[in-house]
């Protein structure tokens, strides 16, 4: 028989972390599991999901302090990380949920037939899932959710607490760091300054400026009408965009 | 529609998995949450318009504020200070407890730590005030649903005792207060 999947749960609510629990114990014929944790808070539970080892992550989306959709997305730049099913009463957060990556979204009272769905069905990526390439970032706008495709960003440069997102049309704030998106889009992104990735399908070439004594490199995009300036330290893409 | 403007439609979803998360554990708990559920949602389906006893306002706040604490556990206090209030004054009806579901939900609910609901009811000459007091650590917690409930409050106060009521909210100290005044009117 295969090994008992490892389940991990998160809710603030104690009755609703038992009442997951009841149901893991209904199915234990169905689908051989086994609790292997359970937290009721998203800091708690990304500090017990960094000892412990489970294959899913039954995920509250609605709670005090780290919500579940921010938990996931730390999960989601973990290598090895468990999958994630959304479990919450409010459904109103079913797109967002696929945005960060997960597998399934239950509502509250969960049926024990559509929590064993829910779990078979992933059984069978549960080694090695790798989440899908991202081409968009997801913004929050003025009470909206709004999906940017790559090839509209023009650059990301980070802020003194933040990251704005340009396109042709205006600037978003977006809740990633630079570090972390230079290491996923490393085909796409291209870092010109300690704050800045501009996006290789819009750079048109490179101006060197003349400021007092010194000259330096700036990127140019398209027919956009600024330029961005390519510190010291990164003055090499100027040359691997003469290479190639 | 009168369910939906009066309660949120969340709170019941979230009663009936607290309840079903008690069962089998401890069903004497799941029965009084069902209980008290059951003595709300009759409240609004027979909700008329007409002016209700403060004793039952205070019980079906009671009733709502009970179902919480059982789902938030240790995290929601809610302390109540009604003494030698008159209960057979006439209020309108839900009244108290959409101002307590707001602190619940604004006040409560977003904070790790949790935190405590004050209510307090008295009467001062011929007038009735109501308050209720919930932290407010950051008013970006605030949300449209908080001032849609008042409005409609505002609405049927002014509707029952014309300008002779006045409702006011506020921040004071990391606070967020909602006060009721109106005359005391009994039948």
């Amino acid at each position: 028989m295969a090994e008992p999947l490892r389940i991990f749960l998160v809710d603030d609510e104690t009755p609703a972390r038992s009442r997951l629990r009841s149901l893991l114990g209904d199915c234990m014929e169905m689908l051989p599991n086994e609790v292997v944790g359970e937290a009721d808070s998203g800091a708690a539970a990304l500090a017990a999901l960094a000892q412990v080892r489970a294959d899913v992550v039954l995920l509250d989306i609605r709670m005090p302090g780290m919500g579940g959709m921010e938990v996931a997305r730390q999960l989601a730049d973990r290598p090895g990380s468990p999958q994630v099913i959304f479990v919450t009463a409010y459904d109103a957060h079913a797109l967002s949920a696929f945005e960060v990556g997960a597998r399934d979204y239950l509502l509250k009272p969960v049926r024990l037939e559509r929590l064993v769905e829910a779990l078979r069905r992933l059984r069978p990526v549960e080694a090695g899932a790798v989440p899908m390439k991202r081409d968009h970032f997801v913004v929050s706008d003025r009470g909206r959710v709004v999906r940017i495709p790559l090839e509209e960003v023009l650059y990301l440069r980070a802020e003194l607490k933040y990251v704005t997102l340009r396109t042709r049309e205006r600037e978003y704030v977006l809740d990633e760091s630079l570090t972390k998106l230079e290491e996923e889009f490393p085909g796409e992104l291209l870092r010109i300054h300690r704050n800045c990735l501009v996006n290789r399908c819009h750079l048109t070439g490179f101006e060197l400026r003349r400021e007092g004594e010194e000259t330096r490199w700036v990127a140019m995009l398209g027919n956009w009408p600024e330029v961005l300036p390519v510190s010291r330290r990164q003055a090499h893409v100027v040359r691997d965009f003469r290479l190639c | 529609m009168a369910l939906q403007s009066r309660i949120r439609p969340h709170f019941l979803f979230n009663s009936l998995n607290t309840v079903l998360g008690l069962m089998r554990s401890e069903p004497q708990l799941a029965e009084t949450v069902l209980e008290n559920l059951a003595e709300l949602y009759r409240a609004l389906l027979s909700e008329s318009g007409v002016l209700s006893r403060l004793e039952r306002e205070i019980a079906l706040a009671r009733a709502y504020t009970e179902i919480e604490v059982t789902r938030l556990g240790s995290r929601l206090t809610v302390n109540w200070q009604c003494q030698g209030v008159p209960f057979d004054a006439l209020v309108p009806p839900f009244v108290l407890q959409p101002l307590l579901e707001n602190a619940v939900y604004h006040g409560v609910e977003p904070s790790e730590a949790g935190g405590v609901v004050n209510v307090t009811i008295f009467l001062k000459g011929d007038q009735l005030n109501l308050v209720v007091r919930n932290p407010c650590e950051s008013p970006s917690h605030r949300q449209s649903g908080n001032r849609m409930a008042l409005t409609n409050i505002r609405e049927r106060l002014a509707l029952h005792f014309d300008a002779e009521a006045e409702m006011s909210a506020y921040e004071a100290g990391g606070e967020f207060v909602v006060q009721i005044r109106m005359p005391y009117k009994h039948g």
